[in-house]
């Protein structure tokens, strides 16, 4: 079997739901002719036409404000955010419109918003957000957040296929760095459902997107020292798996929450605080945050490195949980 | 003897103009009343006159032809509009009392309510601008799924000052999509006047930004208007496009029941005061000897037969179930699916 990126992985899942559902369409800049500015779109409109993968103007509340409107005539668009970080530019949009259109009026609003996020690629302030804390507080969205290949693709279906709005975070420091065998058949990965991608004793390590990586090494790493690490991927973040998080937390009582985000007011204080307030005394140590500087995220590659997460500043959360 | 000159009513029948009239009676009349329950305390919450403005909101929502699937978006101002939907005076009544069986099941406000396919009309957010991208997708989605349906979207002077409405604008525009905007040119936003808005003489020139059909026309004239909503539905319906009509009208109360317009020149109010487009248009079928003070007597009484027991309804209707707060916000709940 041939091997899958994790951006082509994207692709199928648009256009294998494009195929099997005539509602679903993509609308977004540079989607169309240039197949997208990560060529995550390439090949769709020779396919789809210029109806179903729509060019747009550099206009992200028309985007998603139009995407809205054709969800509630029964359409399931996907709206492509060029860089994630211009969804602040809709923030309005899908915040108060979309998310809440369902609880206020009853009408139903599913679309799908998704685009690169992250950091590691020397993008800058503007080019590297993660979003899904300023989402966390406004009930209504769904929030997804893929690590792996395979969650992409079957994250991305789950998300068009589901009733509700959902953004889809991905992680564009995967792109093609990740690759994998995917099956051959129509699969999902369902939202809100975590996956243990390694089994520990000793330590849970609480992560997500291209933090799971980091996580990896620092695991194997700890196995080093005999330390036995379980290594939770949380995949959906609204809603989460909240049975996952205790049940690993009461096996290990120790546990580092890491994101790539800023720290403060991070999707993981949520988590800590869930924790704290269900699982306190399985807890055996406080809980550690691992997470970006609360700051904006600065573009020269040494600085980058020092504002983001790594491996070493998971373990040093790791030796001090393990030595309280 | 000479009997009147013929009047141009741009294919309504006699019993067209008659319905019109109706839904202006209807549309004043419901909101005195509105008025009324405010006064006892049983509006919940704000109060926003569209006193002066019915004219344009009937007659620009008279143009769609709703069995077609036409949409109608309207402001807080254009409670006339849905009326001519097909939108209950007992749902807008609950609404307004918040009761448990409203529309919204009393999550939401007023005109806040309606679903495009369902309903013909859809209320707006009031993040003013938004649902001109809104109307966009809706139109949109009408045109992918072959049907040859027309959004048309009521926004105000103020509200058109924003980001949401030039982003709207110029991807309807681009992509030449069905839809009709009505720009409402009342002279306020909340306090702030028209000039403090844009340094447009006319607001219809901010078409040439997006390079859409436009007009200008007198919202206080229910036929004029009429017939420019219709002529841009007409356009949009053939394929070609946005039209922004600006309708020039009077906010003649203060931007909610809360405010005494103090900052309005009392003789602007006078002024528009002698415009009255109800007043106006029934004196127009008058003169042209289409319909009679009796008619409109007889129509006034049905509109106040219709909000008497609209009223009733409204009044026996309950009070949400406060629980019902944690409900409905994804689907799988099945709370939207049980029947009210």
């Amino acid at each position: 079997m041939p091997e899958t990126t994790y951006l082509e992985a994207i692709r199928e899942a648009m256009i294998e739901e494009m195929r099997r559902d005539p509602r679903v369409f993509l609308i977004g800049e540079d989607v169309g002719v240039y197949g997208g500015a990560f060529k995550t779109s390439a090949g769709m409109i020779e396919e789809f036409g210029a109806e179903r993968v729509i060019d747009t103007p550099i206009s992200e509340v028309a985007i998603v404000g139009a995407a809205s409107g054709a969800a509630l005539m029964g359409m399931r668009p996907i709206a492509e955010m060029q860089f994630i970080d211009f969804i602040t530019v809709a923030y309005d949009m899908l915040v108060n419109f979309a998310a809440t259109s369902r609880y206020r009026v009853g009408s139903p609003c599913p679309i799908v918003i998704r685009g690169p996020a992250g950091g590691g690629t020397h993008g800058g302030p503007f080019h590297s957000l993660n979003p899904e804390a300023m989402f966390m507080n406004r009930p209504g969205l769904k929030i997804v957040a893929p690590g792996t290949a395979y969650d992409a693709k079957g994250l991305l279906k789950a998300a068009i296929r589901d009733d509700d709005p959902v953004l889809f975070i991905e992680h564009k420091y995967l792109y093609r760095r990740i690759k994998e065998e995917l099956p051959a058949e129509d699969y999902i990965v369902p939202i809100g459902k975590a996956n243990i991608r390694r089994s520990g004793s000793d330590l849970t390590i609480i992560t997500w997107g291209s933090m799971i990586y980091v996580a990896d090494d620092a695991a194997a790493e700890l196995a080093k020292d005999g330390v036995s690490v379980e290594v939770i991927d949380l995949r959906s973040i609204i809603p989460f798996d909240e049975e996952a998080i205790l049940n690993s937390v009461a096996k290990t009582n120790r546990v580092i929450i890491l994101h790539e985000a800023p720290l403060t007011g991070g999707a993981g204080a949520e988590f800590a605080a869930r924790i704290a307030e269900k699982a306190f005394d399985y807890l055996d140590a406080p809980i550690k945050r691992v997470a970006a500087l609360d700051v904006p995220t600065p573009y020269s590659p040494p600085l980058e490195a020092f504002y983001l997460p790594n491996r070493d500043k998971v373990l040093a959360a790791a030796r001090e949980l393990l030595a309280y | 003897m000479t009997s009147p000159p013929p009047l141009e009513t741009h294919g309504l029948s006699r019993e067209n103009l008659l319905e019109i009239d109706y839904f202006l009676r209807l549309t004043r009349t419901l909101e005195e009343r509105i008025v009324a329950l405010f006064r006892q305390a049983k509006v919940i919450g704000g109060l926003y006159r569209s006193l002066g403005q019915e004219g344009e909101s009937v007659a620009a929502a008279y143009a769609l032809d709703y069995a077609l699937g036409d949409v109608v978006q309207p402001l807080i101002r254009n409670m006339g509009s849905i009326l001519v939907a097909g939108a209950r005076p007992s749902d807008i009544i609950k609404q307004y009392m918040a009761k448990g069986d409203s529309p919204t099941r009393g999550r939401e406000l007023n005109i806040h309510f309606g679903h495009p396919e369902r309903d013909g009309f859809i209320g707006q957010i009031s993040m003013l601008g938004d649902m001109i991208p809104v109307m966009a997708g809706i139109v949109l989605a009408g045109r992918m799924q072959k049907r040859n349906l027309v959004g048309l979207a009521f926004i105000g002077d103020g509200a058109s000052s924003t980001g949401a409405f030039y982003e709207g604008m110029n991807f309807a525009t681009v992509q030449k999509l069905p839809l009709v905007v009505v720009l409402e040119n009342n002279g306020y936003a909340y306090s702030t006047p028209t000039v403090k808005q844009s340094a447009l003489k006319s607001l219809a020139d901010k078409a040439h930004a997006f390079g859409c059909a436009s007009e200008t026309v007198d919202g206080n004239d229910v036929l004029a208007t009429y017939a420019a909503a219709n002529r841009a539905v007409e356009r949009g319906r053939a394929g070609e496009g946005v039209t922004l009509i600006e309708v020039k009208t009077f906010r003649m109360k203060g931007h909610a029941e809360h405010d005494n317009q103090s900052y309005v020149p009392p003789e602007l109010i006078e002024e528009w005061s002698a415009k009255d487009p109800v007043v106006r248009f029934e004196q127009t079928l008058i003169e042209a000897g289409m319909a009679s003070a009796a008619d409109f007597e007889s129509i006034q009484s049905r509109a106040r037969r219709d909000v008497d027991a609209a009223t009733d309804e409204a009044e026996r209707s309950p009070m949400p179930r406060p629980e019902e707060a944690a409900l409905g916000l994804y689907a799988g709940d099945g709370y939207w699916e049980e029947q009210r």
